[in-house]
């Protein structure tokens, strides 16, 4: 049992500059299921995909040896070859397809010349699908009639027709519901009694400990331990701490809160799924930001943070949301994007090339579009000179490095795109700020002022409310952090209280309470 | 600022400058090569009042395609709404015996209302533009053979045609045997003058308020451009008939419409929904209603086009304005906008409508067949997106 099936060893790589891994080692047991734990960016998937041939050979340094052999993948086709199929977070199905066409996509029976034996394909497919407890299913349906859950068995039907030994899960169960993951859960279980060797992510470590037999921490791209399970339990303490145990040194600028009355106020916010009207995605939430304070919404991936923030600015996410919104004493029915920008409510998204940037465009017409019709118009003629004159300003006020606010915003490095966004922001001049992970992939000089700007608006009596994945940027900036998971509000940490440990006890007892 | 740096704005300034003016120069080669070959005759007034006369539908069409390209869509409709909207004026007019003022609202209002209709699908059924305006291409071709019968209606009576075919008021004068007609050149020292008077301003507000001026010499070189190509025009205008009304009216369009994509927060929304529609919702835009009313704008335009059209042919045909739709896209191309959207300019569409024009124009006096005519039009078109597309690569 304790053949070593694969071993990573020495796995560095680097995203331009950024070291992603960094000397990484793995070591898998054949047959066994091995979790990966780490914070959101750590190098789970990083590592997953350098294993996979995602990243091809030449662009890590390192050995991968597996079955005893040393291996350069250059594609997925040739990992998978070797029986190494993985399977992302988002799902490679093709919707429109059926489940018999889906489960050999890329893998098709033919008969010769690359015709397609349909007869073969549908023998295959119900076969593989009994196997997976999905013997039932007509095999004609579009896939994209079925649940989340049943597509995620869809993509294991898929792996097992390639002859998978190594199955790579990442994240399986994120988007399923406590059925859906119970039932794919058993099934790992079941596919280990088969022979496969198994390595999944996850965060939800009551799953991890409960199917795994081994779990690796990895963390800031260092492998920090492996644990073996025993016929002790592991404890999740012990796996927290080795998730967040950094060290916080001084990557935060100095922080004066001076912090006033409540301005910001949500009670009992309650939205749905936009695309599934019946899937609730915030529930019950309720929150207050003060004056010149600056408010975290720590949580993990697909907690609902985003969700929430985008569905008070204006409904710009959600279905059927109710529940009641107090700015200044007076209660606000925002019905559409540009009533919040009215009221005085400022959303920086998360991902500022899809939906913070025109990126052809220059920094002008970038930083005035928000404001355009309030503050740079008159009687819907833009006054040019004070477009000119004020994004000037607020460049250099924030420090964007850019040749002139008429260079093309695409040409801009993150940090200072980021800063574009937030000038744009500012130049609306509102009184509440969502910034959704402001610091997303840009290095940490830039952080560093990204940071400054979010201090001077609290000092400048703004409230600000700032999403962040990481969580020791939470609390290097935040007077107080609401965590939040599966859209609600999971816990409330004052500024004394804060600690990762915390935040990441609470989201555990949380999503425990859940299931 | 340093003097570094305002030196380097300035070359930028210069390189960016002259990208813009590519496509002019392209254009005055074309004709200067249709000059030789056709020994000149295309510079004969008569000539000149043509191409303007001939190119008018074009670049009416061209400037509301423009916004539509700015969405990274098009309108394949506008050919068939022309017919439409001609047929109704022809019907109104010489069946109904209705007013020809009244006509002309009426006719612009029904353009107005064929957009509207389009532009509810694009924006509340979200239907893509591609599709709408191709359904809306047969749909109204269709209807266009319905209310005609199948046939022409005509002949319009001459104040109808005035629009198309007609002059602005004229003087004409004898000078040494030719006639010479007064108003058209006066309207183009006038004009000449105007828009220097306008550099000057716009240059002294830029500087008054520290901003960078293209380099003096520049400036003199472009308007030196300009006001000879006018004057070039109007001079052969006036040895002519005068001013072609649907000069005037051209001249008008491009003014509103360069006014409302440069200095208006529509035209700034229309650019920045094409060039990027999640930044532009999240930036408060309402998308919908941007999409509504450019598809609404191009109906009207079309419909202007299309009383022109049946003014000028004195007539409106089933098959009026066929493949009207094409000459406008390629106008908007060829002048520089951009398939993926938010990119071009009025002017732009202006310039490469008269490319298209010149072309047609020039291969016609040498005598091309309009076999030849269409495959050279169509090499244009491919030379011009490619070598766009090739530079932008370049300079990334």
């Amino acid at each position: 049992m304790a053949e070593t099936i694969l071993e990573m060893r020495h796995i560095t790589k680097e995203f331009s500059g950024v070291k992603a891994l960094d000397d990484v080692n793995l070591k898998i047991k054949k047959g066994e299921i091995h979790a990966l734990c780490g914070e959101n960016g750590a190098g789970k998937s990083t590592l997953m995909n350098v294993l996979s041939g995602v990243y091809p050979y030449g662009t890590y340094t390192g050995d991968i040896v597996y079955k005893g052999e040393n291996c350069e993948f250059n594609t997925i086709r040739s990992s998978e070859k070797k029986g190494i199929v993985i399977i992302h977070q988002e799902l490679a199905l093709i919707p429109a397809l059926s489940i018999a066409e889906n489960v050999f996509l890329g893998n098709e029976n033919t008969t010769f010349k690359g015709v397609i034996d349909w007869d073969e394909t549908d023998r295959k497919a119900r076969d593989v699908l009994s196997t997976i407890g999905m013997g039932s299913e007509d095999l004609s349906q579009q896939v994209q009639n079925l649940g989340v859950g049943k597509q995620q068995l869809i993509e294991i039907a898929k792996a097992l027709t390639k002859q998978v030994e190594l199955l790579i899960l990442d994240e399986p169960t994120a988007a399923l519901n406590d059925e859906e993951s119970n039932i794919l859960l058993e099934l790992m279980l079941n596919l280990k009694k088969q022979g496969i060797t198994c390595i999944m992510i996850s965060h939800k470590l009551n799953e991890v400990s409960r199917v795994a037999d081994s779990i690796t921490v990895i963390r800031d791209g260092h492998t920090i331990e492996t644990i073996e399970k025993t016929d002790k339990a592991i404890e999740e303490d012990r796996i927290i701490k080795g998730m967040v145990g950094r060290e916080l040194t001084n990557r935060y600028p100095e922080r004066n809160s001076k912090i006033g009355e409540v301005v910001f106020e949500v009670k009992n916010w309650m939205a749905y799924n936009p695309l599934d009207s019946k899937r609730k995605v915030i529930n019950d939430v309720s929150l207050h930001v003060r004056r010149g304070e600056v408010v975290g919404f720590a949580g993990l991936m697909g907690a609902g943070r985003t969700e929430l923030a985008m569905s008070l600015f204006g409904k710009a996410y959600g279905k059927n949301i109710s529940g009641t919104m107090i700015k200044n004493g007076e209660e606000l029915h925002l019905k559409s994007i540009k009533d919040a920008i009215n009221h005085k409510i400022a959303y920086v998204s998360e991902d500022r090339k899809k939906y913070g940037l025109v990126l052809i465009n220059d920094l002008k017409w970038n930083m005035s579009l928000s404001s355009l019709a309030s503050r740079f118009s008159k009687h819907s003629v833009i006054d040019s000179n004070d477009e000119i004159h004020l994004t000037e300003e607020y460049r250099k006020k924030i420090n964007i490095k850019a040749n002139s606010i008429e260079q093309i915003v695409g040409s801009l490095s993150g940090g200072n795109q980021q800063k574009v966004v937030l000038a744009k922001w500012m130049l609306s001049e509102p009184d509440v700020l969502l910034l959704d992970e402001p610091t997303r992939g840009i290095d940490v000089g830039a952080k560093y002022e990204i940071y400054t700007v979010i201090n001077s608006l609290a000092d400048a009596g703004k409230a600000v409310i700032v999403i962040s994945s990481e969580m020791p940027e939470l609390l290097g900036i935040c007077d107080r952090i609401y965590v939040i998971n599966e859209g609600e509000i999971a816990g409330e940490l004052q500024k004394d209280e804060f600690s990762q440990e915390r935040i990441m006890k609470i989201i555990m007892n949380h999503i425990g309470r859940v299931k | 600022m340093s003097n570094e740096t305002t030196t380097m704005n300035q070359k930028k300034l210069a390189r960016a400058n002259l990208k813009q003016y590519g496509m002019m120069i392209a254009l005055f080669f074309i004709y200067v090569i249709f000059l030789i070959l056709s020994d000149g005759k295309n510079a004969a007034p008569m000539n000149i009042n043509n191409l303007v006369m001939q190119n008018s539908y074009v670049v009416i069409l061209s400037v509301g395609m423009l916004l539509c390209c700015l969405t990274a869509n098009v309108d394949l409709s506008v050919g068939s709404v022309v017919a439409f909207c001609g047929a109704a004026a022809a019907i109104m007019v010489l069946d109904y015996h209705i007013a020809i003022p009244i006509t002309f609202v009426v006719v612009l209002l029904i353009g107005l209302l064929v957009g509207m209709w389009q532009g509810f699908f694009i924006a509340v059924m979200k239907v893509p533009p591609f599709i709408v305006t191709l359904a809306n291409m047969l749909v109204f071709r269709g209807l266009t053979m319905v209310i005609l019968n199948g046939q022409t209606k005509g002949p319009l009576p001459q104040e109808f045609t005035q629009v198309g075919a007609g002059y602005l008021p004229q003087i004409f004068m004898q000078v040494g045997g030719t006639k010479i007609e007064l108003l058209a050149l006066l309207g183009g020292l006038f004009a000449s003058v105007l828009l220097v008077l306008l550099e000057v301003h716009a240059r002294r507000n830029k500087l008054k308020h520290h901003f960078a001026v293209s380099p003096i010499w520049q400036v003199g070189i472009k308007l030196a451009v300009i006001i000879g190509v006018l004057n070039f025009i109007t001079i052969k205008l006036a040895f002519y008939m005068g001013l072609p009304l649907v000069l005037l009216i051209m001249l008008v369009l491009v003014l509103i419409y360069s006014f409302v994509t440069n200095n208006t927060v529509g035209g700034r929304q229309v650019y920045a929904v094409g060039g990027n529609v999640n930044a532009a919702r999240l930036s408060g835009i309402n998308t919908d209603k941007v999409m509504f009313w450019v598809y609404t704008n191009m109906g009207l335009l079309a419909g202007l086009a299309g009383i022109v059209l049946a003014a000028r042919n004195a007539s409106a045909t089933p098959k009026a304005g066929d493949t009207f739709e094409m000459d406008a896209i390629a106008a908007c191309y060829i002048g520089g906008a951009a398939v993926q959207g938010g990119v071009g300019t009025i002017t732009g569409a202006v310039i490469g409508a008269l490319v298209m024009g010149v072309l047609n124009n020039g291969m016609s006096l040498i005598g091309w067949s309009v076999d030849i005519q269409r495959v050279v039009k169509g090499l244009v078109l491919l030379a011009a997106v490619t070598a766009d597309l090739y530079n932008k690569r370049k300079s990334s």
